[in-house]
């Protein structure tokens, strides 16, 4: 059996994003909404009520040309690990940060749809369900059975791709490894990555990728000023870039990558 | 005075259909496709639960076996049973699934791990399931008309006695939290 006071390792999963590298090609966005049971936007979705809980933002340095130079920011939620803004709010405890994983995860079930939640992010990762879930008929087979898909009326967000985290527990089990240390998994976004620019693992472990390079030079993180300690740490080498992260508005008058091809 | 008489009546009719008819008209009930017995399988078959419930390599829980592992012995009739009989010429000969009623069948927002409770926390399958390895005949499916569930899916006494017969999250809840193991709420759901 195991004992009333249980000791676990706990993880600080988070990813590194090297911007420098990411070319906006948003494979990362289609393979969390196909992981995820993101429907197809709704005939009536725009950018501002479409759901996608990775959105790649386009930014610019602002000079003309020739002097322009554009930058893709991936944003997704950003697992704030300190005063996390959306569990503050949230007046169903819908929303909780795991102190197993750091994980800012949610419960759409329990989601009153009352949208603070959307308020209170900085980071705008948080999407409302304006319109219960339709998939074109034959497309409901490729519906992924670990996650559950949300009705209209809730909030969701990215969580990590906690089915593929249920999977590693599950494969960690039967491979007999003891359920004190975390499990080594991927999501979606980050194997979909054809340049491996998405770095996913925990941040406590100091010989891991994503550890090391958020330490290493040109690692920022998305409004860092407020202090959320956000769990997705960018880098890039130019300024411009870096600078923009701390922007009053982040993103203000900037445009978010293939708007005219697609929505949400 | 006269008054009382219809109060009285209606109150009692009230009171009856409340607590005799309602819990009665609530559950649907409806028999498994197979008269299976653990009880002769565990003593002709299998020693233990995993020799059919067995989990895949990845961890999953395969549950209730296929056809295929049931006509590795009952490709024809082997014994004098009806329901054996019945068996064989229902569902072997025309390959055809029994559509089994899953008593402890989940919501789909709840991910469950059964290996992760019996190879992790060594709990043993009576300790969920009771005796339901060793009984004679499978319980009616009595599946509740407003959630879809079954009525009952601990096939154990002692279980009922101290939670309710349906599975609760408070069932879960009371375990994990008396283990420390209660972090968040996408521990188990999904």
């Amino acid at each position: 059996m195991i004992g009333p006071n249980k000791q676990i390792r706990a993880a600080r999963y988070g990813m590194t994003i090297d911007v420098d590298r990411c070319t906006g090609c948003g494979a990362c966005m289609v393979a969390c909404a196909v992981e995820n049971n993101v429907p197809p936007a709704h005939a009536g979705a725009t950018d501002r009520n479409g759901i996608t809980w990775i959105r790649v933002y386009k930014i610019d340095n602002g000079l003309p040309y020739p002097e322009t130079r554009s930058a893709f920011i991936p944003v997704m939620c950003q697992h704030c690990g300190n005063e996390t803004p959306c569990v503050h709010v949230c007046p169903q405890q819908a929303v909780d940060v795991d102190p197993a994983t750091g994980v800012v995860g949610e419960m759409p079930q329990r989601c009153l749809g009352c949208r603070y939640c959307m308020a209170a992010c900085p980071y705008h990762a948080r999407y409302f369900n304006w319109w219960d879930p339709a998939w074109p008929k034959g497309m409901e087979k490729t519906l992924n059975p670990d996650v559950t898909p949300r009705m209209r009326g809730v909030v969701e967000k990215c969580n990590f791709c906690h089915g593929r985290w249920h999977a590693a527990k599950q494969q960690a089990a039967a491979e007999g490894k003891p359920d004190t240390e975390p499990v080594q998994y991927l999501p979606a976004c980050a194997e979909a990555c054809p340049i491996k620019a998405i770095q996913f693992g925990d941040l406590n472990d100091p010989a891991g990728a994503p550890a090391r390079a958020a330490q290493s030079g040109g690692s920022f993180r998305l409004l860092e000023k407020l202090h959320t300690d956000p769990k997705i740490y960018y880098r890039s080498k130019r300024d411009w870039v870096r600078a923009s992260a701390n922007a009053p508005h982040p993103f203000a008058g900037q445009h978010e990558a293939g708007k005219e091809n697609h929505r949400g | 005075m006269r008054g009382i008489f219809p109060f009285a009546a209606g109150a009692a009719i009230m009171l009856v259909a409340g607590w005799a008819g309602f819990p009665r008209a609530i559950y649907k009930s409806r028999p498994q496709p197979v008269d299976f017995s653990h009880k002769v399988h565990a003593d002709k078959a299998g020693q233990k639960c995993e020799d059919c419930h067995a989990f895949r390599p990845d961890g999953t829980f395969a549950g209730i076996p296929t056809l295929d592992k049931c006509a590795g012995c009952h490709a024809a009739v082997m014994g004098a049973t009806v329901a054996e009989k019945n068996f064989v010429e229902q569902y072997v000969t025309p390959a055809r699934e029994p559509q089994w009623a899953v008593y402890a069948r989940q919501p789909e927002n709840v991910f469950f791990s059964h290996i992760a409770h019996v190879k992790r926390a060594q709990l043993t399958c009576d300790t969920c399931h009771g005796d339901h390895g060793a009984s004679d005949h499978l319980l009616p499916y009595q599946e509740d008309r407003v959630s879809g569930y079954s009525r009952n899916i601990w096939q154990t006494a002692d279980r009922v006695k101290t939670t309710r017969a349906a599975m609760t999250m408070s069932a879960c809840v009371e375990c994990h939290r008396q283990q420390g193991l209660e972090h968040s709420c996408l521990d188990c759901h999904k």
